[in-house]
């Protein structure tokens, strides 16, 4: 036989904040008429001391087993009110919360029977539901202490050192024969100064001495199941095919260069790309008596509308390099928008400036042309054509996404951009980590980065990463998907494919496919639940039966 | 905010200041002075009774003083911790000798503390991360611009808090000389209602009109039992403040919100005379204060103008294209020369237009300067205080290799602290911080933990 329900109802004055504009008697006495309602109490603060101890006291002396505070918004204080019913013997998912200050005191501040009403029919949803609640206990899963790093770049190798150095096993897996990325291409860093090849090999070397990082060159990841604290690695090294557990997973697989063919009579001998000037630098084979570089070449256009970020300063970089070298050599640098965003980089388009590089605005309606000998521009200034000299001309081109990038968000169940390069789980507030939790990303993989940036973020991704290991354990609330119905369920996938977490798989059991729901991964946002047309699938504590229960309250008045 | 006000692992102490620092990484220690807010934080709700109540209204600093605030205040209202403080120079109990206790009667957590003093911490930690921000440029010191003297020239800031459906215009684009013309309406009707009061009592009391007053003491007639000159100067000042608020009201119904809007890029940044850097991230709030303001009025247009308009995050540049092609943005290239006004308060944009080579100019309804990132006010003292270098604009230097270092182990700085840069890039750095902090106690974890 089901236990008698025992509503206790607490109704909160927030100082003058409801009871000035609401009337908290009439809502207090009105509570006491509500179905399973045993005790009422008003409180001047429900969230003080007294408040709280007013809560316990009526747990025990009531034999309350159910708890409804009509008060402000749960997003504050549901974790003090939770707590509060624990401490009091109840199960702290026995609780339900009705925001009658931010709903109906805050918004109807001038209409007191309105918003007296409206805080009535709010309270009585409230009871309605709590008298369904169950209870519900916390989700704990322990988690896999060691970590995998995909992609030997600069980003990765950095992240790698990052979490390994707080002690935790990292495995690093670079698809190339050796580590270092497009750093390895690169001749001189700008504004350090320092020898791309040198900083590979400072950072190659504390990779391969530290003792918590395993290195996996040549190595692809082929497969990857599980979830954050559990994943489970199929990475395939020359044929050779290995499982590992890690806990979590940081995405640093880099960009590849835009080979601009087609693009100003690209021909890779008089008219290349920074990479290839670079890799002339670093040959010392560079010469030339006047350079023409072109910014924005197959970037923000019609078909690659986005803006690489780097470009620019890639550019001035090289110019500089250029007037280095040979201050006699004519440096024309044709541009839409200068983007040296930030201190370092001003400094250094002045610098480019001050060593007689000459910068030249183009319209992108009038672009360069390129012919043997010379580079025709239009001087908006001047409002005339500009005929440049030139012996080689260098097109700044844009950074784009890897070429694994669809496969890779495929494995891993993460997003990518339109541009595929992959997403973050909030552009402002997660800007490091996926929506799945457990998988984290950084550097060029995310979007293009200089190199100070792409280190702070491989140094954040490693933070973010860390987080997981260092707790050892997972713990979640319990308002997660529950497979209520199995039988219900025709293991159709529908939930799997639109769950944007990644919490839901679908399994073989002896009663067929199923759908599993993994606790940890859930957030809770209802979508599988929402979409499973056989009703299988459940929110712990907003069920069907909860919130129809609800919807029934406020219909019947 | 929230989740740091309730972190068990997290020690917040707001309205403090570190006063000295000693020892080395891994051990250092450091001392920090709490302010008084003369509120008990533990006993304080949040709930506002007490700023209701106070009866000292103070130009409030989060609306950049173009709304108000009470003596007892929070800065916003999603302040962590949620407790309220009494600004002691403005109350009148604390700071003007007066008697009051306004906030003490209301309270009813019995908050208010008068008498609270001020405290002093002492704190050993391994670590130190700088998070010290930035602070807008201002502006005041570019006489062409005239932000000082033109209403209608506001910074980014401002128009930001204008914006704002929380703000003093509830987000309409209501126009500053507007606002200020308001006030002096508001102003000049307590007071004419305040002498017409008076006026009215001495024509009842001596069966008199004005007009027969005024005729008197224009004749220099004297009429008995009656203070002549005091009832007519009353009167002439009656009818002064009368001529004065028609005038203004004739005004008013004239004016508008404001519709046409121009955007200042660099104002103090890459400009030689103040900022050689540039600030990172005007290019793109300007593109978006537009974007808001055309939808929240989709009769507003936008030039914004700039030297490069730099759009450089990932969505930054299709943004931008954006609201060129749906929210009415034009873009002009070119840096503003001067900002004159007309009579009807309307600022006049002078500019090259580099486009025809020819300087020409435009009415706008408001002006939105695009201030510069500079370093916060006190980073000089606190880089003396904890022995790290700054680069030469003042921001803390860091190295490009090591971009959370500063010149001292054991401090790392992260955000607008160490250079201009955006949200996105302020919270990646803030976890790269805390990773290199994190390897450095390492070894240390759990230790020192006290239970909240």
């Amino acid at each position: 036989m089901a236990e008698e329900i025992r509503i206790g109802v607490f109704v909160c004055d927030c100082g003058s904040n409801i009871a000035g504009y609401l009337n908290v008697k009439d809502l207090a006495e009105y509570a006491k008429t509500l179905p399973n309602v045993v005790f009422v109490k008003e409180n001047l603060y429900t969230c003080s001391e007294n408040g709280i101890n007013e809560i316990k006291a009526a747990i025990k002396d009531e034999k309350l087993n159910r708890v409804v505070v009509a008060s402000c918004s749960p997003r504050t204080h549901e974790p003090l009110f939770r707590g509060t019913c624990e401490e009091g013997g109840l199960n702290p998912y026995l609780f339900e919360m009705v925001n009658i200050r931010d709903q109906c005191s805050w918004v109807h501040m001038q209409e007191r029977e309105v918003g007296t009403s409206k805080a009535r029919d709010l309270i009585r949803m409230g009871v309605a539901k709590a008298a369904l609640l169950q209870p519900q206990e916390t989700i704990q899963s322990e988690v896999d202490q060691r970590a995998m790093v995909m992609g030997g770049g600069i980003s990765g190798i950095t992240a790698a050192l990052a979490i390994a150095n707080r002690g935790y096993h990292v495995t690093l897996v670079e698809k190339a024969a050796e580590l270092g990325g497009l750093l390895r291409k690169l001749d001189k860093l700008a504004p350090s100064d320092l020898d791309a090849s040198t900083l590979v090999a400072q950072q190659v070397e504390l990779v391969t001495t530290n003792p918590n990082i395993r290195l996996l060159l040549s190595t692809r990841v082929e497969e990857v199941r599980g979830y954050i604290g559990h994943f489970t690695v199929t990475v395939n090294n020359n044929g050779e095919k290995e499982d590992f557990g890690v806990g979590v997973i940081i995405v640093a697989t880099g960009a590849e260069v835009l080979k601009p063919v087609g693009l100003f009579a690209y021909d890779g001998e008089r008219v290349i790309n920074q990479l290839e000037l670079e890799e002339r630098f670093k040959a010392g084979s560079f010469s030339a008596k006047n350079v023409v570089i072109i910014q924005c070449a197959g970037a923000r256009i019609d078909e690659r509308k986005y803006c690489s970020r780097i470009c620019c300063m890639v550019g001035i970089k090289n110019a500089i390099t250029i007037k280095e070298l040979s201050p006699e050599t004519g440096v024309f640098l044709l541009y839409r928008d200068i983007q040296a965003y930030g201190v370092e980089n001003e400094e250094l388009y002045h610098r480019a400036k001050e060593l007689g590089v000459r910068f030249i605005n183009y319209d992108q309606a009038i672009p360069p042309v390129v012919e043997p000998g010379k580079v025709t521009v239009h001087h908006q200034l001047l409002g005339r054509e500009l005929v440049l000299p030139q012996d080689l001309v260098v097109l700044s081109t844009p950074l784009i996404a890897g070429e694994d990038n669809e496969a890779i968000s495929k494995l891993l169940r993460v997003s990518i951009d339109e541009n595929k390069f992959f997403l973050e789980g909030h552009v402002k507030l997660k800007p490091l980590d996926f929506a799945t939790d457990g998988i984290y990303l950084c550097g060029n993989a995310h979007y293009p980065a200089s190199l100070r940036e792409a280190v702070s973020q491989a140094l954040g991704a490693a933070s973010r990463a860390s987080i997981p290991l260092a707790k050892g354990v997972m713990t979640v609330e319990p308002i997660v998907s529950t497979l209520c119905d199995e039988d219900a369920c025709r293991g159709c996938g529908l939930c799997v494919a639109l769950c944007p977490y990644g919490a839901l798989e679908i399994e073989r059991t002896e009663k067929g496919r199923k759908v599993k729901v993994i606790p940890v991964a859930c957030k809770g946002c209802g979508v599988c639940a929402a979409t499973c047309y056989q009703h299988a699938l459940t929110i712990n504590s907003y069920g069907d039966d909860q919130l129809g229960e609800q919807i029934r309250a406020f219909l019947n008045a | 905010m929230l989740d740091v006000g309730r972190h068990p692992k997290i020690n917040l102490l707001a309205y403090s200041e570190v006063e000295e620092v000693s020892g080395e990484v891994g051990a250092f220690q450091i001392r920090v002075k709490q302010k008084a807010r003369y509120v008990n934080a533990d006993l304080c709700t949040g709930c506002g009774s007490c700023a209701e109540k106070c009866p000292s209204i103070v130009v409030d600093a989060y609306n950049v003083g173009l709304g108000n605030r009470k003596a007892i205040f929070k800065y916003f209202p999603q302040g962590i911790p949620s407790v309220y403080t009494i600004d002691a120079p403005q109350c009148r109990q604390l700071g003007q000798g007066k008697k009051c206790g306004v906030c003490a009667k209301v309270c009813q957590a019995n908050a208010i503390d008068y008498e609270q003093k001020e405290r002093t911490l002492d704190l050993e930690v391994g670590a130190i991360i700088l998070a010290t921000g930035y602070e807008v440029f201002d502006p005041s010191v570019i006489p062409e611009y005239a932000y000082d003297r033109i209403a209608n020239v506001v910074t980014a800031l401002e128009f930001e808090r204008l914006l704002s459906a929380s703000g003093p215009t509830a987000g309409h684009l209501d126009r500053p000389s507007e606002i200020a013309m308001e006030k002096e309406i508001e102003a000049l009707e307590k007071e004419h209602k305040k002498l017409d009061r008076q006026v009215k009592q001495l024509e009842e009391k001596h069966g008199k009109t004005s007009s027969e007053v005024l005729d008197a003491a224009k004749g220099g007639t004297s009429i008995e039992g009656v203070d002549v000159a005091g009832w007519a100067s009353s009167a002439e000042k009656l009818h002064g403040i009368e001529a004065v608020l028609s005038e203004l009201h004739r005004k008013k119904a004239t004016t508008h919100a404001a519709k046409k809007l121009a955007f200042i890029q660099c104002v103090g940044s890459r400009d030689f005379r103040f900022n050689r850097f540039c600030s990172s991230y005007c290019c793109m709030h300007s593109v978006k204060e537009a974007m808001i303001a055309y939808e929240h009025d989709n009769d507003v247009s936008t030039s914004i103008f700039c030297m490069d308009l730099r759009a450089v995050g990932r969505g930054f540049e299709e943004y931008k294209l954006r609201g060129g092609k749906q929210a009415n943005i034009r873009y002009v290239r070119g840096r503003v020369a001067e900002i004159t006004e007309d009579e009807a308060k309307n600022p006049i944009v002078w500019y090259e237009s580099t486009a025809n080579r020819q300087v020409v100019h435009e009415v706008f309804d408001m002006v939105v300067l695009a201030t510069a990132c500079v370093p916060s006010h006190g980073t000089k003292k606190l880089a003396d205080l904890f022995g790290v270098e700054l680069e030469r604009n003042g921001f803390f230097k860091t190295h490009p290799l090591a971009p959370l270092n500063t010149s001292r182990p054991g401090i790392f700085v992260c955000g607008c602290a160490q250079g201009p840069m955006d949200i996105p890039e302020s919270v990646a750095q803030a976890s790269s911080a805390a990773a290199r902090a994190a390897e450095l106690v390492a070894p240390a974890r759990h230790l020192a933990v006290a239970a909240k």
